[in-house]
């Protein structure tokens, strides 16, 4: 009898290791699809990053260093960029426009570089420039993280403004999840936030603790938020105006989050996610003084790209949050509900990786897919 | 004489290249396994069996062990369209990771004898040079 007993036992364990998976809501495939899609942009090999001027204008980064002014579907290369380090997942990265673009022609570019000529690798950095034609003239380097190394990983990055005057960036952890995200006398692992100009806001959360800081090795006042892993994907919410952002995770454990001032996000004290191989990384998932994500995700989607839809386009998916998942090669569509995530479904399921997606000028979604290009969903009617 | 002395020069360098001692074999696939674990492993596996439908195997890959020129191409210049591995279409984008020659020998050699692989070839950083885009075109 106790033996009999001991089986059941072990099966219900086997159930669950087996049930215990995906974190809810579980995904979905929709019943009626009632959208398409056509590529608008094509012979862009990884489309990191999208920047719309106007309806027919707009800026697309490709990975590997191209930058692309696109008019009416036809792309020209920009000339003059900075030179790129690419390796692995660094490159030429996100691209935005300056709040006044319109009258000061000024775009900001993140990117891998090596600008200290040390052959020792890359590190991420924060461009701006003037784009004047097909060209950028005044380059600018506003922000380099330290140390460079010659690790593909992590690199982040997506860029956003509020409505105060800031830009803020994303900078990964660089492969060094031990040295980086954690410490704020360090970069990667980071969320930082600049004046337009470069220059570093005086109420930044590190600002006042610099000023009583008595070791060698100053604090890194540009960081906004920290203990972040990867986060390729971030966006103002279009009624709050917060920021949401999200990151890889290790296995198990991509993060949606919502980034106020001076947080730490706890990569990896804690986290959801395990490592790739299986090992355990922290049995902890929460800890004093360290934020919940938002949501995260079991299994890992490998999320990039973030947009919120607001126009009346796709009906019902007005409020819904779009993630791009290069894993699974689908777009996700999240609904959310009293803070939280009530429904998630698969948008254009095995259309290739999904590194980017934007809501453009016309209130259509545009995603960037890896060997594809930029495509445009259109609604069925 | 200059001539002669600028060839005299030129040519030890070319003949200094060729000589700058190779890595062994063990020693190239060690440091090829640090760059699969950075830059690979993710789509690939930490056993080489790729993904689903989307990611081929490099584990018993067909493709891998009877095109080794190939499969340096597709890590030199990044791999489109559709590929056969063991009997299976896939159609998927692999691309260019930004590593040096000298890495994706290491790489390759890593890959050739990994998780039951095993390869008589010694993929060189020489041998990475020489091949070039076109034969990823035929």
């Amino acid at each position: 009898m106790k033996k009999n007993i001991s089986h059941v036992f072990l099966l219900f364990f086997i159930i669950q290791i087996g049930c215990a998976q995906e974190n809810p809501p579980i995904i979905q495939i929709p019943e009626v699809m009632n959208y398409s899609y056509e590529i608008v942009i094509g012979g862009i090999d990884i489309p990191w990053g999208m920047a719309f001027i106007n309806q027919d204008e707009l800026l697309v980064t490709e990975q590997a260093g191209t930058l692309y002014y696109v008019k009416n579907g036809e792309k020209k290369e920009v000339a003059g960029l900075p030179p790129v380090y690419f390796r692995g997942q660094g490159g030429l990265l996100d691209v935005a426009l300056h709040p006044d673009f319109s009258k000061n022609k000024i775009i900001y570019l993140t990117l891998g570089a090596n600008t200290e000529s040390d052959n020792k690798g890359g590190n991420t950095s924060l461009y701006c420039a003037t784009l004047y034609g097909t060209e950028l003239i005044d380059v600018k380097l506003l922000y380099k993280a330290t140390p460079n190394t010659k690790k593909g990983q992590h690199f982040g990055s997506r860029i956003v403004f509020d409505k105060e005057g800031h830009i803020y960036f994303s900078i990964g952890d660089r492969g060094n999840r031990e040295a980086n995200p954690q410490d704020i006398t360090r970069d990667g692992g980071k969320i930082y936030r600049l004046n337009l100009d470069g220059s570093i806001p005086r109420d930044n959360p590190l600002i006042e603790k610099s000023d009583n800081w008595l070791s060698d090795t100053p604090l890194k006042t540009a960081i906004y938020s920290y203990g972040h892993r990867n986060p390729q994907g971030m966006v103002i919410h279009p009624v709050t105006g917060e920021i949401w952002e999200h990151e890889h995770g290790p296995q198990g454990g991509d993060e949606i989050n919502i980034i106020k001032k001076g947080d730490n996000y706890g990569w990896p004290e804690i986290t959801y996610g395990i490592n790739y191989s299986g090992t355990i990384i922290t049995n902890k998932t929460s800890a004093p003084h360290m934020k919940q994500p938002f949501y995260y995700w079991i299994p890992s989607i490998a999320p990039s790209g973030m947009a919120f839809s607001t126009s009346n386009i796709y009906e019902g998916w007005k409020g819904n949050l779009f993630v791009g998942s290069l894993k699974f090669q689908y777009l996700e569509r999240l609904v959310i509900e009293n803070e939280k995530v009530i429904k998630r479904e698969k948008i254009l399921n095995n259309i290739g990786r999904v590194r980017n997606v934007v809501e453009g000028p016309d209130g259509y979604l545009y995603l960037g897919v890896e060997g594809k290009g930029i495509v445009k969903i259109l609604p069925k009617k | 004489m200059k001539v002669f002395i600028l060839t005299y020069f030129l040519g030890l360098g070319v003949i200094g290249y060729h000589l700058a001692p190779q890595k062994s074999k063990a020693e190239s696939i060690k440091d090829g396994s640090e760059i699969y674990l950075d830059l690979c492993y993710r789509c690939h596996g930490l056993d080489g069996v790729g993904q689903d439908d989307m990611i081929p195997p490099l584990k018993s890959s067909d493709y891998l062990l009877k095109n080794i020129e190939l499969a340096i191409a597709g890590l030199k210049y990044g791999l489109k369209g559709e590929i056969i591995v063991n009997n299976k279409t896939y159609n998927g984008y692999m691309a260019y990771q930004g590593l040096e020659n000298d890495e994706i020998a290491d790489v390759m050699n890593y890959i050739l004898n990994q998780w039951g692989n095993s390869s008589k070839n010694f993929v060189t950083t020489l041998q990475v040079d020489e091949i070039n885009k076109s034969i990823l075109e035929k």
